[in-house]
């Protein structure tokens, strides 16, 4: 418990104190929903469209710090030695996997509620109506986001393309899925896609806990699909994470 | 009493035996060398060592622990300063010092580290501004912070340049000073002659030579050299002080100059190439 502690302050030292990490996973949904409550307006199935703009860049922040915060920061320590430095040393890692996870969680809350505050000051945005079924959903969000990360963060070669490649998973799926604002008219095919994709699944779940009243039960089909997302992430985790720089 | 002590030690990875059954102990407080060209197995054997990898065969004890195991316990223990690391870039160098020094259960005081490897003018640096050498020093300090009684440190001067290394050097001398038991990779033949009390010699995963860096000079001879009529003339003797009088008399009586006389006693780096030399290495798979 006192290594957690230790860890998990050093963690938040070390996020803060880096200005691309502060910028690219604090800042940049942040940025973006400003950028998009300016640009989008009107209403969507009868509701101001900004209400799905403080849901959508809420499950983007998701996959922005669980996903690929956490890979890129993962395969950057593993490419300089850092995760081999720290393996000789008697913190245990499943110490270092949950403090680093934790530290994004905390990321995450954070901007989570900076997101719902400038919505609701900027644009008389909704207010969550279920509250603690929001803060269930996006911890399960945020967690199967994190299984994948660790996970891809095993397959990703090397520091410089990290950035890259994550984006490139993350970004189009944010606009498949709808984070980004309603997806309408998507073509059949693209569609198929989306309802594949495990942020679509979040973006719905996330809808429905906090515009509607339904609870987190009527999206038990979606939760399940997430689920798989992040089970398939674990598995990906547990055969190709490696705490050593790739032999170059 | 044995810090370390190898038995039979081999790893293989795939076709490739990276490590062919090598033995050897290393007494408490002793700086300890593992010579050996690249591919030759130094590293393997340190890693199985310090914990990181499985070995195939031998028996294997650090401070009395199976590095195998993996324990915290063992990990308490020890210091590991790796080929290349970088660490967080944009914490201070006193920052980085107790962000480690929280994983230890009995951690020495992070200013008396930091001053120890020389960076306290840095104490509020960030890493990202430090030089090469301070960068090392940095991982250095973070090794000791732990207080730990046995120090890897692999090929620790890479890259450095001369002066570097010299501060080097003296920083390893007062680990030994410290009582500290160290183990030390190199291809440098002069780092493990000015630091190491023994050395090793691995070629292609076997040990081919081990004693006090002295010793293993000794062993070789001395070698005179001279200029006769233009040509070079090289004499190895086991005995140069008779040869060179016998020498030097008989120019004197002849009324001859000996040009470019010198004698040179071999350096390590001789008696290593020589090994080297002996026999081709096997081919790797």
């Amino acid at each position: 418990m006192r290594l957690f502690a230790h860890q998990l302050r050093s963690e938040q030292l070390v996020f803060w104190r880096s200005r691309e990490a502060a910028i690219f996973i604090f800042i940049f949904p942040v940025m973006l929903f400003l950028l998009l409550g300016a640009v989008y307006s009107g209403t969507h199935e009868g509701r101001p469209v900004t209400d799905y703009l403080v849901t959508g860049l809420l499950t983007y922040g998701a996959a922005n710090t669980a996903f690929a915060g956490l890979a890129i920061s993962l395969v950057i320590r593993r490419e300089s030695g850092l995760l081999k430095r720290i393996r000789s040393t008697p913190l245990p890692p499943s110490v270092y996997l949950g403090a680093a996870l934790a530290s994004i969680l905390a990321v995450f809350t954070l901007q989570s509620a900076v997101l719902v505050g400038l919505g609701r000051a900027l644009y008389g945005a909704a207010l969550p109506v279920q509250p603690l079924a929001l803060v269930a959903a996006l911890a399960a969000g945020a967690l199967a986001f994190a299984a994948m990360g660790i996970g891809i963060s095993g397959v990703i070669r090397s520091s410089e393309g990290a950035s890259a490649v994550v984006n490139v998973l993350v970004l189009p799926m944010a606009f498949l899925s709808g984070a980004f604002g309603p997806t309408r008219n998507l073509p059949e095919a693209l569609q198929a896609v989306a309802d594949l994709l495990p942020l679509r699944h979040l973006v719905e779940v996330v809808e429905a806990v906090y515009l509607t009243g339904e609870g987190l039960g009527g999206e038990a089909a979606s939760l399940a699909v997430l689920a798989a997302w992040g089970a398939a992430g674990l598995a990906l985790a547990v055969r190709r994470f490696r705490w050593e720089p790739r032999e170059r | 009493m044995s810090a370390i002590s190898v038995r039979e030690l081999r790893k293989s990875y795939g076709a490739l035996e990276a490590v062919r059954g090598i033995s050897f102990d290393v007494a408490v407080g002793e700086v300890f060398g593992l010579l050996g060209p690249n591919g030759a197995g130094k590293t393997t054997t340190v890693e199985i060592l310090e914990g990181y990898r499985p070995r195939d065969g031998g028996d294997v004890e650090v401070l009395g622990f199976d590095p195998g195991r993996s324990e915290a316990a063992f990990r308490e223990r020890i210091g590991v300063v790796l080929q290349s690391s970088e660490l967080w870039p944009n914490l201070t160098v006193r920052e980085v010092h107790r962000v480690f020094a929280g994983y230890y259960a009995r951690p020495r005081d992070v200013d008396e580290v930091v001053e120890l490897v020389g960076l306290a003018q840095k104490r509020d640096a960030r890493v990202k501004t430090l030089s090469g050498g301070q960068k090392r020093r940095l991982d250095l300090g973070v090794a000791l912070v732990g207080d730990p009684d046995l120090v890897f440190l692999d090929e620790p001067t890479t890259g450095f340049d001369p002066a570097a290394r010299r501060n080097a050097w003296q920083l390893v001398r007062s680990l030994r000073e410290l009582g500290k038991t160290v183990l030390l990779t190199t291809h440098y033949l002069d780092e493990a002659q000015q630091l190491a009390d023994r050395v090793a010699v691995l070629r292609a995963g076997e040990l081919v030579k081990m004693g006090p860096p002295s010793e293993l000079i000794g062993d070789a001879r001395a070698e005179i050299r001279y200029r006769r009529n233009g040509e070079l003339v090289i004499l190895e003797t086991e005995d140069p002080t008779r040869e060179l009088h016998e020498l030097t008399g008989a120019a004197l009586a002849a009324g001859y100059e000996l040009d470019g006389l010198e004698v040179r006693r071999p350096t390590l780096e001789d008696v290593y190439l020589d090994l080297m030399d002996e026999a081709p290495p096997e081919p790797y798979a």
